[in-house]
């Protein structure tokens, strides 16, 4: 889940007598399951959740590549790094189709980009974790991709045209990925000694981190609620959070892999497993700029943007020299 | 003396590696999305390519080595890269112009490798070719946006170009390998390939509105392994740690 904590217009939902006929044509729309498309009327409340979602989506694609490629060039192994690189390329990908998608709507990336790089825009919590060891590629791939996924997936019928068409491109690649970091994760926990306890440490470090990823839970968020009315989102966060539970931990179990929960059980009469809730204090802490990699990630954005200003006004210069010259030649 | 065909494979191989490598450092801090997409598409071709040739370089070697033990497994001294495509990335200038002088050699050497009187050479040198033609339009048109676009873009571009060009001419040398392989007729004469070089280069120079230097001092000592850089050394920690400090372990 790569957008958290989204915030709505902050009113409870309104009833359809509540509606002005406009509102009520729109919210029928949505509910016949109607994609909005960019010209169509929409409320202002909705186009601006949005750009906020799919902003942050973009955003945390774009950092997303910084604790991916903090391993690129150390990959064991050259099909490891085509992978990988692979990988991080789609992601960068990923970034280009819904900052598009946001485009749709009004707002810039120049724009999305400022308000990133100023910290006034957030990207997932989980890229603020650090990658220690080249088993976190893998648990990368099988937890962090394995959760966006599961998001994702029901995202592909969100209401927003350009949103749920761009999901479904990158729903394909995040199960590539998804794949190719549990084969790493397969081969670390059928390796040598130091091997296993590698995948091992990256599970005890991501588990927690991953279960955020969903965002605390928001049974009674008024804009949660909203949210779902329009469906921008579509689940609640624990519906996904123990959707990615129960399909994790029997993965963990075939990797022999222990999930650093004491309290991790199947629990028969409910049909899933029971697990342990994560830290929210740390998860708050990091929403704020207190992750443990927070300031690198920050600083390794603004230096990329600042470092490539001469870049990006150079090949606009010669853009207009190029284009006055055809029109001096005509 | 090793055989002359392992070192010409080992050559091609770890120019693709060693550049390929360099590429990669861009990994998501590229001045803008669309160069993080492109440079990791450079770096995933060269990469690909590295893989062909260092297999095929361990299969003509024939004692058990793969492109993995080639590529991790090796010290700097057995490197047979040329000196520019080690040279650390600089501004994005500086990598832009680097991978735009190798490519105006590398279409032009795996055009003639496609007439391989080895079959294998010239399969890989024509699956490679098509890339490398991408990546060599891709570099033009970067050279001459930044070179003709603002003073200082333009003075950075001259600035890389100053730095690079002591490393163009180690590409055009000829030695004892090149000639056993003119002779079976697998590879050209790298000093033939200068002309056309020529050609490809001031062209794009001229519309980038960049000076070529006037010295052609080559620096040398890469693709014979003689003398490589200090940065070689270093890459090839960070490139070869995982391997090095558990030689026991698959991944």
């Amino acid at each position: 889940m790569y957008a958290q904590m989204i915030k709505s217009t902050g009113q409870n939902v309104k009833s359809p007598e509540e509606m002005d006929p406009q509102e009520r044509a729109f919210q029928e729309r949505v509910d016949a399951g109607e994609k909005i498309e960019p010209k169509d009327w929409m409320p202002e409340g909705y186009r601006r959740t949005l750009i906020r979602q799919i902003g942050q989506h973009a955003h945390s694609e774009i950092v997303g590549q910084l604790p991916e490629g903090n391993w690129i060039t150390r990959a064991p192994t050259l099909e490891r790094k085509a992978i990988l690189l692979a990988k991080v390329q789609d992601e960068a990908g990923h970034g280009l189709y819904l900052y598009c998608a946001a485009e749709t709507l009004g707002v810039s990336r120049d724009h999305l980009t400022r308000d990133l790089l100023s910290g006034k825009m957030k990207y997932s919590s989980i890229f603020n974790y650090p990658t220690l060891t080249w088993a976190d590629m893998g648990a990368v791939g099988w937890l962090v991709d394995g959760a966006a996924i599961m998001n994702q997936v029901p995202l592909q019928r969100t209401s927003y045209g350009p949103y749920a068409r761009a999901m479904v491109r990158i729903c394909k690649e995040e199960s590539f990925h998804q794949r190719q970091g549990f084969d790493i994760m397969m081969k670390m926990a059928n390796g040598t000694e130091a091997q296993r306890k590698m995948a091992q440490d990256a599970l005890n470090r991501f588990w927690y981190p991953s279960l955020m990823m969903f965002g605390p839970s928001d049974e009674n968020s008024v804009h949660s609620a909203q949210n779902m009315a329009w469906k921008i989102k579509m689940n609640t966060n624990d519906e996904l959070r123990q959707k990615f539970v129960d399909q994790t931990a029997p993965q963990a179990a075939f990797l022999g892999l222990t999930i650093p929960d004491e309290h991790l059980k199947w629990n028969e009469a409910r049909g899933h497993y029971d697990f342990s809730e994560p830290d929210w204090d740390e998860f708050f802490d990091v929403l704020k700029g207190n992750g443990p990699c927070s300031a690198d990630r920050m600083e390794a954005r603004n230096r990329a943007w600042d470092e490539g200003a001469w870049v990006r006004e150079g090949l606009l210069a010669h853009a207009e020299k190029k284009k006055a010259r055809k029109v001096a030649a005509e | 003396m090793t055989d002359p065909l392992f070192e010409f494979l080992c050559r091609l191989g770890d120019n693709t590696l060693v550049l390929g490598h360099r590429v990669s450092e861009w990994c998501g801090v590229a001045p803008v999305l669309e160069e993080d997409i492109a440079l990791a598409n450079t770096a995933l071709d060269l990469i690909g390519q590295t893989t062909m040739w260092l297999n095929l370089a361990g299969e003509v070697e024939g004692a058990g080595r793969d492109a993995d033990a080639l590529a991790f497994r090796r010290d700097v001294w057995d490197f047979r890269n040329l000196l520019l495509v080690e040279q650390p990335n600089g501004d994005f200038g500086q990598t832009m112009m680097r991978q735009f002088l190798f490519d105006a050699w590398h279409v032009l050497y795996l055009t003639e490798l496609e007439k391989s009187s080895d079959a294998r050479v010239a399969a890989i040198a024509e699956k490679s070719l098509k890339e490398a033609r991408y990546h060599l339009d891709r570099a033009s048109e970067t050279v001459i946006g930044l070179g003709d676009g603002t003073e200082e873009s333009n003075a950075r571009m001259q600035a890389a170009l100053d730095r690079l060009w002591p490393y163009v001419g180690e590409m055009f040398d000829s030695d004892a390998v090149d000639m056993d392989m003119v002779a079976k007729g697998i590879a050209p004469d790298p000093g033939t390939l200068r002309p056309g070089f020529d050609a490809t280069v001031n062209p794009v120079l001229r519309k980038a509105t960049l000076t070529r230097p006037e010295s052609d001092f080559a620096h040398r000592g890469g693709r014979s392994g003689a003398r490589h850089s200090e940065h070689l050394g270093h890459l090839l920690t960070q490139m070869q740690w995982l391997q090095r400090a558990y030689p026991d372990a698959t991944w």
